[in-house]
């Protein structure tokens, strides 16, 4: 054993554990001192949801691609987890004027600052890039009598009560607001959907193959190994052109005009003067281009939406006046 | 068989057994520092590992997951600190040894129960995961609500003493699990974004445990001599291994299933083995002062959980916990998608994993037992400075889970609680187990009916559920049979001695 602890070093124990500790977590936290450039700025990240959900890998990924790349320094990464993402964007509000702090975030966040009554919402903060997005799908078990969408529509319309849906989000969350948009679409009112909320993809996994819900909406990474055994069945995607991975027509294909992405990007905080701004733009516009964010997007599945400074903006204003209509209809906001 | 030893041959290279050191030592590590667990450490690690082999990579994992669940029981047992959820119950009959002079023995019976428990479960998994997977997935809501309320009733027996306490103390737990947010609406939260998740079990578990205590001895230290914990025998004896064999097995068959239920968990099986191991001791009057069988049952049974967790992630590529979570995307970021022809797809690298499971369960034991009497010498250090070291970890523990001093605060509040509870005798693990069973018996509930659309006939629309809600009818019967007959073995439960902290304790 060749790291096993020897005998006379037992009034260490503690001790040794505490820095073994200790070397852990900030070799893992990233708060370790480099003998950095100095010229390299050492900027901070926060992500709004726990480590290894959807932020967590955006942000850790593109972070990991501008410290290998010398772009920055590195990069300080703190999980503010609460409330969807409610709490950090709070914090990223409260920090204003800050030059060295960055938060990933997406449409999750957008919505879940209305449901927890909060009014930090994303508008309010500087809206750096739009970095990936990822379709929404619509899943049903194998032996669902739903062959296609227009199955799911006419059942769905003629009795809204019929239909239970399941999605990997919280109310507010774009695996709840999808389902209420495309209800909204096809004419049935939100109010009268039947949505279960499931904490995240592996539950709802389960629901779905057990035939406990009719229907699944999420993005579809999580279910990759299902779709490929046959085990779940994709309907539609919600784009507007179809996945390369996935062998389903689009809702607009099937006659539902409805296009639907789950998004994410990067906030700064609000009252950074021009500079910072376009400096933090530029870095991840020189991130984007790199080969290493390339092979980032495609080990995760996720598909390249980028758009950045005033053009992301426009988006999250047309975002976050969307969703807080669809929230306020179903009186969640 | 060839397969095993070719993945034993594979995880053995130097490289590999490395890693597995490696994961195992951290695991503990991070099992011990209650707030961090095995999840975040897994997803922290996660990009440092891109440049390793796959292999390498999952068998440092299955060490982290396997270690995170031993490590948790460390601190039960000699800092009243439980690390993880699944080790609260340890810290009950484990705690109560360490004061006693027997810590070694807590120590070493949770390791070996669980390095027991690891095995068995390991090859249940290999035995069981193609034929078992597709059916765990039926399970649904109204089954899990059922479970859950026969946990919660099983669970009664240990209110204490006294039963109005014990109720007291139960309501208060699941009062505290109604904070947070229920279907979109903030519930209890008193306008503090912070509360909008809930309040952390294993934030209230610390609290309650360890602060609640210091805090006690901190008051009494001055009027009561020191009672100095005595050095007990570093091993062992024949005693012990004949007490300690029928709970690692019951608790082993507790834990798989559970771990292998996609809502199974592993809180609840360490209770149910609890309070089997209560009601079959041939000691009961020990409970409560140091069983040995309270330790030993309920640590076999959190680790056979997490070997369960794996059946359902190989089986169906379906992640159960949040380590399983996080190990999953690890697989898909090598390009691998467990599911139902992943094992026979991947021969190799399946088979490399369980035999690193094997090999994380034997480090772990080789590691962890002849630590057993260093780690007890721990308790030797004079009372001021040893509560000032678990202060210091346990405010570690419950900031670093979110960087937030709000959390702090929540913990000094749950920490006075714990010291009320102590000073009028109101036992604490019935809070704990509202806090843990209330907000999973809610969302099932709700998960239930929302499918169902408020129709309470869901409810008994599976078989496990009848099934059930049959043995709570009997349980209850039986309850009801034995008041009305003379109260005659009531005096056998532990009558509050004049040590009436010993009682609340419980």
């Amino acid at each position: 054993m060749p790291l096993h602890p020897s005998p006379h070093r037992r009034r260490t124990a503690l001790a040794t554990l505490v820095v073994v500790l200790l070397a852990a977590l900030s070799a893992c936290a990233g708060v370790t001192a480099g003998s950095d450039d100095p010229s390299n700025r050492r900027l901070r990240m926060m992500i709004p949801n726990s480590p290894g959900g959807g932020y967590d890998l955006t942000g850790r990924s593109a972070a990991k691609v501008m410290e290998d790349d010398e772009l920055t320094g590195r990069f300080e990464i703190t999980n503010i987890e609460g409330a969807s993402g409610t709490l950090a964007m709070q914090r990223l509000l409260n920090e204003e004027g800050s030059d060295d702090l960055v938060m990933t975030m997406g449409l999750g966040v957008v919505g879940a600052v209305y449901t927890n009554k909060s009014d930090a919402t994303v508008d309010r903060a500087t809206a750096i890039a739009r970095l990936v997005e990822e379709q929404e799908g619509i899943l049903v078990p194998a032996d669902s009598p739903f062959e296609t969408v227009q199955d799911l529509v006419d059942a769905w319309t003629e009795d809204p009560d019929s239909v239970v849906v399941g999605g990997g989000s919280s109310p507010g969350g774009p695996d709840h607001l999808f389902p209420m948009q495309l209800a909204d679409t096809l004419g049935i009112d939100p109010v009268d959907v039947t949505y279960v909320a499931y904490d995240g993809g592996g539950p709802l996994t389960t629901a779905l193959l057990g035939s406990k819900i009719d229907v699944g909406m999420s993005g579809l990474g999580e279910f990759e190994g299902q779709i490929e055994d046959g085990s779940l069945r994709v309907l539609a995607v919600s784009g507007e052109e179809r996945l390369p991975t996935v062998d389903a027509p689009t809702l607009t294909e099937e006659g539902v005009d409805l296009v639907f992405t789950n998004w994410r990007g990067v906030l700064a905080p609000p009252g950074i003067d021009e500079e910072t701004r376009q400096y933090l733009i530029d870095l991840f516009t020189e991130m984007h281009g790199t080969p290493e964010w390339e092979e980032a997007l495609e080990r995760n599945g996720w598909s390249d939406n980028f758009a950045t400074g005033d053009e992301f903006e426009e988006f999250l204003v047309e975002q976050d006046t969307r969703v807080a209509d669809t929230l306020k209809e179903l009186g969640l906001a | 068989m060839d397969l095993l030893l070719e993945g034993f041959s594979q995880a053995l290279t130097p490289t590999n057994l490395l890693f597995a050191v490696i994961g195992v030592l951290l695991g503990t590590a991070v099992g011990v520092l209650p707030g961090i667990g095995p999840a975040m450490t897994v997803a922290l690690l996660l990009p440092v590992t891109y440049n390793v082999e796959p292999a390498s990579a999952l068998i440092m994992f299955a060490g982290i997951y396997y270690g995170g669940m031993y490590g948790g029981s460390t601190t039960s047992i000699l800092l009243n600190t439980p690390g993880e959820s699944s080790s609260v119950i340890t810290a009950l009959e484990g705690n109560k040894m360490a004061k006693a002079g027997r810590a070694s023995q807590a120590l070493a019976t949770a390791a070996i129960g669980s390095f027991i428990a690891g095995t068995i479960g390991t090859v249940l998994l290999v035995a069981l995961a193609p034929q078992i997977g597709p059916l765990v997935v039926q399970l649904g809501a109204p089954s899990y609500f059922a479970i859950l309320l026969l946990a919660l009733l099983a669970v009664t027996v240990v209110l204490g003493s006294s039963k109005l306490r014990g109720f007291a103390s139960l309501f208060l737990g699941l009062t505290v699990g109604l904070v947070g947010t229920s279907t979109g609406q903030p519930r209890l939260t008193f306008g503090q974004g912070q509360l909008a998740d809930g309040i952390e079990v294993v934030v209230v578990a610390v609290a309650i445990f360890a602060l609640g205590e210091a805090l006690w001895v901190a008051a009494h230290l001055r009027r009561k001599p020191l009672e100095i914990i005595p050095v007990g025998q570093p091993w062992m004896s024949k005693k012990d291994w004949r007490r300690s064999w029928g709970p690692w097995l019951r608790g082993t068959a507790y834990g798989f299933p559970f771990g292998a239920l996609p809502a199974g968990g592993a809180e609840v099986p360490t209770f149910l083995s609890y309070v089997t191991e209560r009601k079959l001791s041939k000691h009961p009057e020990e409970f409560g002062h140091g069983a040995i069988e309270g330790v030993a049952g309920p640590e076999a049974a959190n680790n056979a959980s997490a070997a369960g967790t794996l059946l359902p992630m190989l089986a169906l590529g379906l992640p159960t916990t949040a380590t399983a979570a996080v190990i999953l995307v690890a697989f898909e970021s090598y390009g691998l998608q467990p599911g139902p022809q992943f094992m026979s797809a991947n021969p190799t690298l399946v088979w490399a994993l369980l035999a690193s499971l094997f090999i994380a369960n034997t480090l772990l034991l080789v590691i962890n037992l002849p630590m057993a009497p260093l780690w007890a010498k721990l308790l030797q250090i004079p009372r001021p400075y040893l509560y000032a070291g678990i202060l210091f970890f346990a405010s570690l523990g419950a900031y670093a889970a979110n960087f937030s001093a709000f959390d702090l605060a929540v913990l000094l509040v749950f920490g006075l609680l714990g010291f009320a509870m102590r000073r009028f005798g109101i036992p604490v693990l019935p809070l704990i187990i509202g806090v843990i069973l209330g907000p999973r018996l809610e969302s099932q509930l709700a998960e239930a009916l929302a499918i169902s659309q408020g129709d309470l006939g869901t409810l008994w629309s599976e078989p496990v559920a009848i099934v059930c809600y049959l043995i709570i009818a009997l349980l209850v019967a039986w309850t009801i049979i034995n008041v009305v007959r003379p109260a005659s073995r009531r005096e056998q439960d532990a009558t509050p001695t004049s040590e009436t902290r010993e009682g609340a304790n419980l």
